[in-house]
């Protein structure tokens, strides 16, 4: 699976244990892919002394403030960006 | 305090953490992972960089154009024009603030900081606190620090979550045309570069 900048993902809810580099607050929301910003090896291998390959695309994914949180105090044009590895996302096909 | 620490232990500071971190290292070198001599390098790296490195960065992309493009597209091949070297596996991505967007750095699953630039992060940084409002109320936290974020600009909060390391790159504050390079570095601040607030105002001396 891969994702084209403007691509409506996901991220999976997963309760994956141990070293992710996934948020908490971001699980299961519903953002848009900024970019690709290049491959890396995956932390939740390399955290245990394993090679972390092969490499993982690692995304720019874009999120409104207001689809993060509820009482978020500022106006409907911020928002947050966090870098998220590809298999922590899915494509979201909901209508907005 | 024993006599083969070469580096300095801080007086009077006995915290549980740093005898830890003692022992941790005095375990390193007696199985032979780690020399005295990496322990120091390591250290000698930690402190040659500083924000006055972000600095010279922002100052420099202020009066060059070109410069600015390069810092804005690739953030490690400018700091490697200015001498600097930012040998880290991490990317490193220069985000710039506008009149109608704002920047805001955090990590909230750690510390990540473009510590190959700018040295060790704040201890604000590395708070709970700090880590979790940023995201929440980033604008709360910007009016805390002293800014107060443009009425009807947008606010954008970088979480570093994984290998990249962000630094923001202000604006140039008004009435700083006649300021040479050297001078417009020293308005960067480190809060400047983290996005919780903006360059220092040029002092007046001389102007009515």
């Amino acid at each position: 699976m891969t994702f084209e900048p403007g691509a409506r993902v996901r991220v999976l809810p997963s309760e994956k244990p141990g070293h992710v580099r996934t948020p908490a607050y971001l699980k299961g929301k519903v953002g848009w892919v900024e970019s690709l910003i290049g491959e890396f090896p995956n932390p939740e291998e390399l955290a245990y002394g394993h090679s972390g390959l092969p490499e993982r695309p690692l995304y720019k994914v874009g999120f409104r403030q207001t689809d993060l949180w509820q009482d978020y105090i500022g106006p409907a044009e911020d928002f947050l960006y966090a870098d998220i590895y590809e298999h922590w996302l899915e494509p979201e096909r909901g209508t907005t | 305090m024993s006599d083969h620490h070469s580096h300095e232990e801080p007086v009077g500071i006995t915290s549980p953490y740093a005898a830890r971190i003692r022992a941790i290292e005095a375990l390193l070198l007696e199985k032979g992972i780690l020399t005295e001599p990496e322990v120091q390098d390591s250290i000698s790296y930690m402190e040659a960089r500083s924000p006055a490195n972000g600095a010279k960065l922002v100052a420099r992309a202020w009066v060059d154009p070109d410069f600015k493009a390069l810092l804005l597209s690739d953030g490690k091949a400018a700091a490697s024009e200015l001498g600097m070297a930012p040998e880290h596996p991490a990317e490193l991505i220069v985000v710039e603030n506008t009149p109608e967007v704002h920047n805001l750095i955090v990590c909230t699953l750690c510390s990540c900081y473009p510590r190959a630039i700018l040295g060790r992060p704040p201890d604000w940084y590395k708070s709970f606190e700090y880590r979790s409002r940023a995201v929440k109320e980033p604008r709360a936290v910007i009016r805390e620090f002293g800014f107060e974020p443009p009425e009807g600009g947008e606010v954008i909060v970088h979480d570093s979550t994984a290998d990249v390391r962000y630094m923001v790159l202000p604006m140039r504050p008004t009435d700083t045309e006649d300021l040479s390079e050297e001078e417009l570095a020293e308005l960067v601040t480190r809060d400047s570069l983290v996005g919780v607030n903006v360059p220092r105002a040029p002092s007046r001396t001389g102007h009515g």
